[in-house]
């Protein structure tokens, strides 16, 4: 890539969003990448410990040195089943690894170890639900297994020690990190909705993949990376037009606005009488833009042929079933019953879903919450916290499991809603569980009569005037004592309690 | 059916990455016909009717439990680098993209 | 396997004969003598090691003398001996190492100016084997260039001379083992297999080799040259000590995704079984295609001999057809060259080995990669990589690589055919006995044809063996191969040490007795080194 060919609009100019769609049919295709989350490597069993030192992860193997051989991890194998079972692919009966051979420096063996013709899943489809809740089938070409790349820094000439000039240091820890790639068929008949639908699909796949328990699919540790392909076509019934493909779109978001960055690109292309180019574009995060890349060209020759290294993966119908009794029920399935059970209104669960808190609301569920409070949890006082902080819901420090334990302190009148808050805060300040916030702050609700009794005799006594007028029938200033309670108990009474004993205490009781 | 010229040497080493001289080019051009000539005989008997062998022997499904082994001590990974540079191997300055 | 009387009578005597030299007996026999306590693992290592400084300015099989390791384990396994613990049957007798296996600590060059000095960080497997059996390792022996050829001319660090005759070549890709073994360095050797590297070797130097069936003996830390055809296996002067040392090598390893499940077989029960000389009701196949033109006289005199000993032995002799054979070698040189362009395309100045900066323009990944291969590869290496990205590369695959597999589905069909019909199956190893260092140099197709009877037990994963079955008119030896069907490796050491007995009862002793001594000086080793370089 060089500076000169950066400029992929050049000649053209972006042609407005609205506008570009109402004259052009957009397809997509979409190639995700997830990093599986298994113990060691795809072909070596060199540990996978995210963030370890440079190449302290490696073997003979990950570094591809001269005579090592690789061995198929077992648990990788079982991943990739399990989602292409999730996204309703047939298993490959017998499937062999083939190698892609190129060079680069973070590829140890200058050769991939992929599958080419054979994957392991394939002919599948994913129901995915869109924000006003339609349905849309994405059909799933194939899944299958390759291993990942090492990571290269650059570093600049000054203090460079090859001559001088630029360099790069080569880190092996991520090469042969069992990966499967997930190829989409084109997804036609989208229309406006192209960037909405290529973002719901990532983000349920992100949710399969979770649920499968496979991999932590965290987007911004580049667990999940998505590759997206677009092409413009003037009407639905025309052959499709060339594609370009935006490489490692890594968060929802940009993967809808660069759907949608490309299709006022590429209108502009068109529209200005040129062509689209069949190239690889990077996405640019910071200005929402995409530019040109390497031109795909004849000359990628991948040369590639069966792996000799490996045998053939022929996974038994009996293990294939067995994996499959243990899938989880699919994404939109399983929301449909949640929402049902939990009976919330449809805008309710959309926030729910779009805030990724499903998970976290059904194991608060299980830890005894009723729904309804744990979404008032989890989308109210949490979702301001991680707002605030700017991060996922599931990574502020507080479990279901503590929502449920404070949910039910509240249930059980041992503290109120004002106190509840200041539990949360105590919990996530990490002072301990629930019951031991309340425990060391000294939060719970002044339940017993006797203490309670003792101030409201010493509010009455403070302002006999007050008193006086209670007894008198005037109900009105009974607001006052009730107060001078709640401050000399720092808000642990429970006020209508308090109520009462003042009216008892002067004989309105 | 070979026609090994200078032209497709070159584009061969360029994909396999290998410098060659212009001596070397126009005596491969020549070795490779020879033997492209010879080798391409397989294709009189590889009807479509026979499977390919790609593994002598038929073994299939040989798998690794997932658990890790003792990485090499980093220090051994870099002995034999030719340049290293903070525990990463230092490359020259890599031109094109992935 | 202690207890065992591997020896016998022939060894004891081969032992105290003519020259009362350590380095004449079989590694049978030193195993007996190290048992007993009649020899310790240091007088005989010294002893290959003496012998070794000696003849190396002649032959130039090692790459590499590991003397200190070497005597440091020999010390270690008497030390062991003496406090009495229980030893492998071979502990403490000395090997070489094929420098394309990986040696922990020892250099590892496969014979190319690209991995010049490197050291690898582990250890083959078989290595970790032949280590833990207390065998030491005298060193690493010469081949070519990532065991391309077989002549061992296209090594990079100059050629190995075959201990019969010093201006011939000592077969290949693994000379240097064979002459290694031959000319007495070493009782035993390894060697890797990927067309005949170990067997056409064997032939022209007058020694033992055997290529396993493919899955017996890991792979891992081989470096790879075409990992489908690819064995590791022994070189030995008698069929006995192949298969002791294929049962230290051989059996399952988790780390060959390739390697047979099964443990190894009873080798060395069969080889014992067959120095008795009887072959009743063993039916040996002789293939007609690897029996027809293009032999030298004296290899198909020697031939017919041998099987008129087999049919003496009780073995019946049947003719068998294997007509796709006479694709093997264009399948072969279509598989190896695409297996190969991909398992070397790992050598490119970035992690290990050599890295060259290209002389002028800028320096890059690419380009310095580019250079470090133009100027690390030979000629022959360069040759194959070429050959293998244009049988790989789009458009072409179907018409090479993917008709390539498909004779070996042939071939393989051929095998089993003929396996229906005969225990085993026998030819010349080669057509001819060691040619002249250079005579082939510049003719790559002549070069190939040497292999072409080797070559169709590559394809189809078999296992054969090359022994020594006597001297051609030209004085050289000659090789005698046999062929078993795949995981039935004892039938070649069952037959093998049959021939081999009644070969040597005739003859009166071993073939490699009637070798000329080499020269021993100082002065010689110097003079030959010298011409051994000139390319």
């Amino acid at each position: 890539m060089s500076a000169s060919t950066h400029g992929g609009t050049a000649g053209s100019v972006l042609v407005d969003y609205d506008d570009a769609v109402r004259r052009y049919d957009p397809v997509i295709g979409i190639e995700v990448h997830v990093e599986l989350g298994t113990a060691t490597k795809m072909f070596d069993a060199a540990p996978t410990e995210f963030g370890a030192d440079p190449n302290t992860q490696v073997t003979p193997v990950s570094l591809g040195l001269p005579g090592a051989l690789p061995v198929l991890n077992r648990t990788a194998v079982e991943s990739a089943i399990k989602i292409g079972l999730a996204l309703n692919c047939q298993i490959a009966e017998l499937c062999r690894f083939a190698r892609k051979n190129y060079f680069y420096p973070d590829v140890p063996k200058n050769f991939q170890t992929s599958q080419y013709d054979e994957p392991i899943a394939f002919d599948g489809y994913l129901d995915v639900e869109l924000a006003d809740g339609t349905v849309v089938r994405v059909e799933i070409e194939r899944a299958h297994m390759e291993e990942d790349a090492g990571k290269n820094t650059h570093v600049g000439g000054a203090t460079g020690r090859i001559h001088g000039a630029e360099y790069s240091l080569v880190d092996y820890n991520r090469a042969g990190i069992p990966l499967v790639e997930i190829v989409t068929r084109p997804i036609t008949g989208m229309g406006d909705r192209a960037p909405e639908v290529a973002r719901a699909y990532v983000q349920t796949l992100r949710d399969i993949f979770r649920g499968l328990g496979v991999s932590e699919a965290r987007m911004e540790r580049g667990n999940v990376r998505a590759d997206v392909n677009l092409s413009l076509r003037p009407t639905p019934d025309a052959p499709l037009g060339t594609r370009t493909e935006t490489k490692n779109v890594n968060s929802f978001r940009s993967v809808e606005r660069a759907v949608r960055y490309e299709i006022s690109r590429q209108a502009g292309v068109l529209d200005a009488g040129g062509t689209v180019i069949q190239e690889t574009r990077h996405w640019h995060e910071d200005t929402g833009v995409t530019t040109s890349g390497r031109v795909k060209s004849d000359a990628e020759d991948y040369r590639y042929f069966p792996e000799p290294d490996l045998v053939p993966v022929a996974p038994s119908r009996a293990w294939v079933e067995e994996i499959r009794a243990t899938l989880p029920e699919a994404p939109v399935a399983r929301r449909r019953r949640l929402q049902t059970e939990w009976g919330y209104a449809d805008a309710e669960m959309r926030d729910v879903v779009n805030a990724g808190a499903i998970e976290l609301i059904e194991a608060t569920v299980a830890a005894g919450a009723a729904p309804a409070a744990a979404r008032k949890w989890w989308m109210g006082e949490l979702a301001r916290t991680a707002n605030t902080e700017g991060v996922e819901l599931a990574d502020l420090p507080v479990t279901p499991e503590q929502i449920g334990q404070l949910q039910g302190l509240v249930d059980s009148g041992r503290i109120n809603d004002k106190l509840a808050r200041q539990v949360l805060a105590g919990v996530l300040a990490g002072e301990g569980s629930p019951e031991e916030v309340v425990t060391a702050r000294g939060l719970e609700v002044v339940s017993d009569d006797g203490a309670l009794l003792a101030a409201v005799d010493d509010a009455l006594a403070a302002q006999p005037d007050v008193a006086d007028k209670i007894r008198g029938g005037n109900l009105g200033p009974v607001g006052a004592i009730i107060g001078a309670v709640m401050k000399a108990t720092r808000g642990q009474a429970d006020a209508a309690r308090v109520r009462e004993l003042v009216l008892e205490r002067v004989g309105q009781g | 059916m070979s026609t090994i010229n200078r032209d497709e040497v070159a584009r061969l080493a360029g994909l396999a990455r290998i410098d060659l001289t212009q001596d070397e080019l126009t005596r491969l051009a020549g070795e490779l016909d020879v033997i492209v000539e010879s080798v391409a005989r397989v294709s009189e008997i590889a009807t479509p009717d026979v499977p390919a062998t790609s593994h002598p022997l038929p073994l299939t499904n040989v798998y690794r439990d997932d658990v890790p082994e003792e990485p090499l001590p980093v220090a051994d990974a870099l002995a034999g680098a030719p340049s290293a540079e903070g525990g990463r191997f230092a490359v020259p300055q890599i031109l094109e993209e992935d | 396997m202690a207890g065992r009387h591997l020896a016998g009578e022939d060894a004891t005597g081969a032992a105290t004969g003519s020259t009362g030299d350590l380095t004449r007996m079989s590694a049978a026999a030193l195993a007996e003598a190290l048992a007993a306590g009649t020899l310790t693992s240091v007088e005989v290592t010294q002893a290959h090691l003496d012998r070794i400084d000696a003849v190396e300015g002649s032959l130039h099989a090692f790459l590499h003398v590991a003397h200190d390791e070497a005597l440091a384990t020999a010390r270690d396994v008497d030390a062991r001996r003496a406090a009495g613990e229980p030893l492998h049957a071979l502990a403490g007798v000395p090997i070489a190492v094929k420098d394309v296996v990986v040696t922990k600590g020892m250099p590892t060059t496969a014979g190319s100016r690209i991995l010049e000095g490197w050291v690898p960080p582990y250890d083959a497997t078989l290595v970790e084997r032949l280590r833990a059996a207390g065998m030491p390792i005298l060193g690493k022996t010469n081949m070519d260039e990532f065991a391309m050829g077989s002549s061992t001319e296209h090594s990079a660090y100059g050629n190995t001379h075959n201990p019969w005759d010093l201006d011939r070549i000592p077969g290949g890709s693994g000379g240097g083992s064979a002459a290694a073994v031959g000319g007495f360095e070493a009782p035993l050797a390894i060697g890797t297999d990927t067309g005949g590297s170990i067997r056409q070797p064997a032939a022209v130097t007058g020694t033992v080799g055997v290529k396993p069936t493919y899955g017996g003996v890991s792979r891992y830390g081989l470096i790879a040259l075409a990992s489908s055809l690819d064995q590791a296996g022994p070189v030995t002067r008698t069929v006995l000590d192949s298969a002791l040392l294929h049962e230290v090598i051989g059996g399952h390893d988790r780390r060959d995704s390739t390697s047979l499940p099964e443990p190894v077989g009873p080798l060395v029960e069969s080889a014992l079984r067959g120095r008795t000389g009887d072959l009743t009701g063993v039916r040996v196949g002789v293939v007609t295609e690897l029996n027809g033109e293009g032999y030298q006289p004296g290899v198909r005199a020697r031939f017919d001999e041998s099987l008129d000993v087999l049919r003496g032995a009780g073995a019946e002799i049947v003719e068998v057809s294997c007509p796709h054979f006479e694709y093997a070698l264009a399948a072969y040189y279509l598989i190896l060259p695409s297996e190969a362009s991909s398992n070397l395309a790992k050598f490119d100045g970035m992690r290990f080995g050599l890295r060259v900066e290209p002389t002028d323009g800028p320096v890059t990944a690419e380009r310095v990669m580019a250079a470090t291969r133009g100027q690390g590869f030979g000629d022959e290496v360069k040759r194959r990589i070429i050959l293998g990205t244009y049988a790989l590369s789009a458009g072409y695959y179907d018409a090479y690589y993917g008709s390539a597999q498909k004779v070996r589905t042939l071939v393989q069909r051929d095998f089993t055919a003929a396996f229906e019909r005969a225990d085993v199956l026998v030819s010349p190893t080669a057509p001819t006995t060691a040619f002249r260092l250079g005579e082939k140099l510049d003719d790559p197709m002549a070069m190939y044809l040497n292999d072409v009877a080797t070559i169709p037990a590559n394809l189809a994963g078999v296992p054969g063996m090359s022994l020594p079955n006597g001297l051609s008119d030209d004085g050289l030896p000659v090789g005698f191969q046999i062929l078993a069907p795949a995981r039935a490796d004892e039938r070649l050491y069952r037959v093998g040490a049959a021939l081999e007995a009644l070969l040597e009862a005739q003859w009166g002793g071993p073939l490699l007795d009637r070798a000329p001594e080499l020269p021993t000086s100082a002065a010689a080793a110097t003079t030959t080194a010298a011409e051994g370089s000139v390319r």
